[in-house]
């Protein structure tokens, strides 16, 4: 946190000098010098001293008691009514509806291994799902792309999470459309509302678990309700933003025609607002796809599982194998949902070349061959099952496995040296600073550096969020999370920066980055840490890198778009002043951009800090590992849970530090020009 | 005015916290705008207004931008709930109405077009103009034959299966003043329809509208901040400040007789010759004038006079109601062209 501030602030005083003096900014650069004092000289003298740091096998009180409610929660499953009357019937319900779709596309109950309407008949299927939601080019995409899957010798993964994928995103769509509705219509709901899906869209995908399975029972059911909790909040939003971004006048003019309330949103509403959507199930089934794979932790069936595996046995190739499947899954389901909204977009029936009727019949005529090949896959076996010497499974799992170690041995001297320099001169450093100074010492610091950045409440949230995690016992678990975000933060920013302005200033770099960063932000967390442990081996900088690879899209976005929404007449005023490039990008573009820089810092902050957790699973210590130990261990369930709390608070109190940082310049312009 | 097609009474319109205490607090609702603004936090839109529209009249509310013309227009069918007063369309009070019956009158009985269209995008020429009748129930078959009438009506006619964006301003326009006429309505509000359009569209546009004035003799009323509008299309004109009413009268009343400095700034650029009639300018009848010259009628547009009056070598008689009421002669005429000239 204070690195970045610390950046901020030199920037700051710089103008100040020149014009007439600020009160303000001066005040809060003092605030924020004094609190790197005490910092720097709490760490010197008081270095290893009260850090509160608790061994990883160590329990404290709290924990224990975490670890007896658990093990209540298991003994009175049965008979209590909470369990009996609402939990366990949900569950139930959940479970039919996933294992439905689980024995349709992936495999029966019987232990075969087998779909219900076998592989051809699955491929057929969806192939035709895609042809009608979307076009010809992603259905061909989308059998192309499960026929990968069986030679990958993947097929029943793949399919189990696209049939978990698939159950969340219709419950969700069941629970976020009605919910999404209300919200754009009354303005009330809308404002109970938001906070909550600001909320749960901070929190990293990891936290939803433990609780879940506490309450839910490992397994499918747990995985779709904490899918559905995540996936949730982009579709209530985006349907909720549809309805109310349709115009007053057009809203106006039906009324004044007589409409009632469910005509206006039959026949003006809903079709205007179709397009934005879809578009939000398309990110809910993006999302869904993140947590399913993760869901892997709470025993899910499917893809993320054998990268799970794969991970903790460090077997590369397996990991990379099974990634490019999911990679492939992201693809076909963005592709499918995007071309899904593209059709939904208002005018495009009048581009396309077949008519409706031609569309209808043609449809008709494919899903006779579907169920032909549905027909097939139930009686012969070679469309049952996947055939067994197309399988190329262990031959691109060896594969890759060889190209690793090649890696790994040619180019140890670049990826060691490049791994100890950083971890030595960067790492090492920063957490110690972190981890050895007293913990009243740097909540002081904390404190005053929120107080600066946003006042007393700001101080007090702050304040609060680190007591609760002292409370949790997990003070110096919590410090070496911090700082690995911190240092991934850092970098992010000055990615987002670098090509964010290349971007912002270059409409052909912007439209070169912007497909890239689009795939790249529409990947499973998970994935990016594959090729990174191929590259770094099972270390903390290997989540690190992980991470500042998954946040940067986000932010150089952000950037770029900050940057481009300059008007341009400000910086033509600017060049025709006679204007470096450099003075135009350092005096104009990045001041104007300064919202958006912070916007970029926050949200930056928020994937790195998903990322730094999900990275306990190639090495990275910290809160991560207690949760993902906490999965593995009863004995230690309670501190897995509370490490999940910490998590949260830690995410609270960074995210309300960003998001305070950049409001508060824009604060300060009306009380300037009123005095 | 004995069965007025709208008649309001003492309407008031105030937006803010507090707003419905206003118009019966005699100290507060006889405040400025300003003055209202500091003490309350109110916006009184539309303040003690009342005025009769007459049936089948083209009703002009004229006014700048923030004298409250929209808000008193969207009050008329409650688009924006008034906060006091009485609306009467055809004799029955609107605010009294309940949801269904306020329903039944924007289906059935006012209808109104709008300043940027409010056209439904995913929506053709067709199933737009028919909407209205889609929303009180009406059949398939029925609503598109109605449509296509409607539509060769305000000269659309090939365009039904097109998408508003395929479509200029002005033809929006017509698929919007389309929608306003599928359902019958006995009245249509217009607000500012023409404001959003080039000159030339917007001249062809409100030719467009005295036409289908003529022929379905509708009552309109007609909200714009263009006085040559007001005076083209309006039997009568409102002209309102701040949200109260300055001067209703007909164009010729406004420009020959403004009721304060505000109305004469406003009318003083306004061609007198084109807008003023006889009456304007008659003098008493002089001795000298043969009682056998021509006779014009005093509710002749002065333009319309001048060849008659530069024709004959003596002063022209003017009439009304049969009986001359005076006389007028090249001087007369001379002087309101120069007055005009000046002014330009």
């Amino acid at each position: 946190m204070s690195v970045l501030l610390q950046v901020r602030k030199t920037a700051q005083p710089a103008p100040a000098t020149v014009s007439e003096p600020r009160r303000r900014p001066s005040r809060r650069a003092i605030l924020l010098l004094s609190a790197a004092a005490i910092w720097i000289l709490g760490f010197l003298v008081l270095n290893g001293t009260a850090t509160l740091a608790l061994p990883a096998s160590e329990l404290t009180d709290l924990h224990r008691s975490l670890n007896q409610f658990n093990a209540w929660v298991a003994a009175n499953r049965a008979d209590n009514p909470l369990f009996l009357y609402v939990f366990t019937p949900l569950r139930s319900a959940v479970d039919a509806v996933a294992s439905l779709f689980t024995t349709t596309f992936a495999a029966t109950a019987t232990g075969l291994r087998l779909p219900e309407i076998g592989w051809l008949g699955t491929v057929g299927l969806l192939t035709w799902i895609a042809l009608a939601v979307g076009n010809v080019r992603v259905a061909l995409l989308t059998a192309a792309v499960f026929v990968f899957f069986g030679i990958q010798g993947l097929f029943v993964e793949a399919t189990y999470t696209f049939a978990l994928v698939l159950t969340a995103v219709l419950l969700t769509l069941l629970v976020g459309i009605p919910l999404g509705i209300l919200a754009g219509i009354y303005g009330r709901v809308a404002r109970v509302i938001t906070p909550v899906l600001d909320f749960m869209q901070t929190l990293p995908t990891f936290v939803y678990l433990a609780p879940l399975a506490l309450v839910f029972l490992i397994g499918p059911a747990s995985a779709v309700i904490a899918t559905v909790i995540y996936a949730a909040p982009p579709v209530i939003r985006l349907t909720a933003h549809g309805i109310r971004r349709i115009p007053d006048n057009t809203r106006e003019a039906s009324d004044s025609l007589g409409t009632t309330g469910l005509q206006r949103l039959l026949t003006l509403q809903l079709p205007m607002a179709r397009r934005t959507i879809v578009m939000g199930i398309n990110q809910g089934t993006m999302a869904a796809l993140s947590m399913v794979t993760i869901a892997a932790l709470i025993a899910a069936p499917g893809l993320g599982q054998t990268v799970v595996r794969a991970l903790q046995s460090l077997d590369v190739g397996t990991a990379v194998n099974a990634g490019l499947s999911i990679v492939l899954l992201a693809i076909v389901l963005d592709r499918v949902t995007t071309a899904a909204s593209r059709r939904a977009e208002p005018g495009s029936a009048r581009r396309r070349r077949l008519s409706r009727r031609t569309r209808t019949v043609l449809l008709g005529i494919s899903f006779a061959v579907v169920l032909v090949m549905v027909q097939l896959s139930r009686t012969v076996l070679w469309a049952a099952a996947f055939p067994a010497d197309l399988n190329l499974g262990p031959q691109i799992v060896q594969a890759v496995n060889s190209a690793s170690h090649w890696l790994q041995s040619n180019l140890s001297l670049f990826t060691v040296s490049l791994r100890e320099g950083v971890t030595g001169a960067v790492l090492n450093p920063f957490q110690s600073l972190l981890t050895d100074t007293p913990f009243y010492v740097l909540v002081t610091v904390i404190a005053i550096v929120a107080y600066a950045l946003g006042g007393w409440k700001l101080a007090t949230l702050a304040t609060a969020c680190l007591g609760v995690i002292i409370y949790l016992g997990l003070w110096s678990d919590s410090m070496v999370t911090l700082a690995g975000t911190l240092v991934a933060t850092a970098v992010v920013m000055v990615l987002g920066i670098v090509f964010g302005v290349a971007m912002g200033r270059s409409s052909r770099v912007d439209q070169f980055l912007r497909p890239l960063l689009d795939a790249g932000q529409t990947m499973p967390s998970f994935v990016y840490l594959v090729p990174f442990l191929g590259l770094f081996g099972a270390t903390r900088f290997t989540a690190i890198v992980a991470g500042i690879i998954y946040a940067a899209p986000v932010a150089i976005k952000i950037t770029a778009d900050g940057i481009s929404g300059i008007s341009p007449t400000v910086v033509e005023s600017a060049v025709a002043s006679g204007s470096t490039p450099w003075q135009v990008i350092t005096k104009v573009q990045l001041p104007m951009a300064r919202q958006s820089l912070a916007l970029a810092a926050n949200q930056g902050l928020i994937y790195v800090l998903a990322m730094v957790v999900v990275g306990a699973l190639v090495g990275a210590g910290g809160l991560g590992y207690d949760v993902v130990a906490g999965f593995v261990q009863s004995s230690i369930f309670g501190k897995g849970l509370a490490a999940g709390l910490a998590i949260v608070f830690l995410g609270i109190m960074m995210d309300r530090m960003t998001q305070a940082a950049a409001a508060a310049p824009a604060r300060r312009i009306p009380s300037k020009s009123t005095t | 005015m004995n069965n007025p097609a709208i008649s309001v009474r003492n309407l008031w319109k105030v937006f803010g916290p507090g707003g419905e205490k206003i118009p019966a607090n005699r100290e507060l609702s006889a405040l400025s705008s300003a003055e209202l603004l500091e003490r309350t936090r109110c916006v009184a839109a539309v303040r003690n207004l009342s005025f009769d529209v007459a049936k089948g009249e083209v009703f002009v509310v004229m006014g700048l931008s923030g004298s409250g013309k929209s808000t008193l227009v969207r009050c008329l069918t409650r688009l924006i709930e008034p906060t006091s007063g009485q609306v009467l369309v055809d004799g029955n009070d609107v605010l009294q109405a309940g949801t269904a019956e306020l329903r039944e009158l924007r289906r059935r009985k006012v209808s109104m077009v709008f300043q940027h269209f409010g056209l439904l995008p995913h929506r053709t020429v067709l199933d737009n103009v028919s909407y209205g009748l889609q929303i009180r129930g009406a059949g398939k078959s029925e609503r598109h034959a109605r449509a296509r009438e409607i539509i060769e009506l305000v000269g659309l006619k090939g365009y039904e299966q097109h998408y508003p964006d395929q479509l200029s301003g002005g033809m929006q326009q017509r698929v919007g003043l389309g929608r306003a006429l599928s359902g019958d309505p006995d009245t249509i509000l217009f607000d500012e329809p023409f404001s959003a359009l080039d000159p030339l569209i917007r001249r062809d546009m409100q030719a467009e509208v005295i036409r289908l004035h003529k022929e379905m003799g509708k009552t309109m009323v007609f909200v714009t901040h263009d006085l040559s509008e007001a005076l083209k299309l309006g039997d009568r004109i409102l002209i309102m400040r701040n949200g109260e009413p300055v001067q209703c009268g007909t164009g010729d009343d406004l420009v020959g007789s403004p009721a304060d400095k505000y109305i004469e700034d406003f009318v003083s650029e306004v061609p007198r010759a084109d807008v003023l009639t006889l009456k304007w300018i008659t003098r008493p009848l002089a001795d000298t004038t043969p009682r056998d010259a021509a006779v014009l009628n005093s509710r002749l547009i002065i333009r319309d006079a001048i060849p008659a009056v530069m024709h004959s070598s003596c002063p022209v008689l003017v009439e009304e109601g049969g009986r001359i009421t005076g006389q007028i002669d090249r001087d007369s005429i001379l002087s309101v062209l120069q007055a005009a000239e000046a002014a330009a």
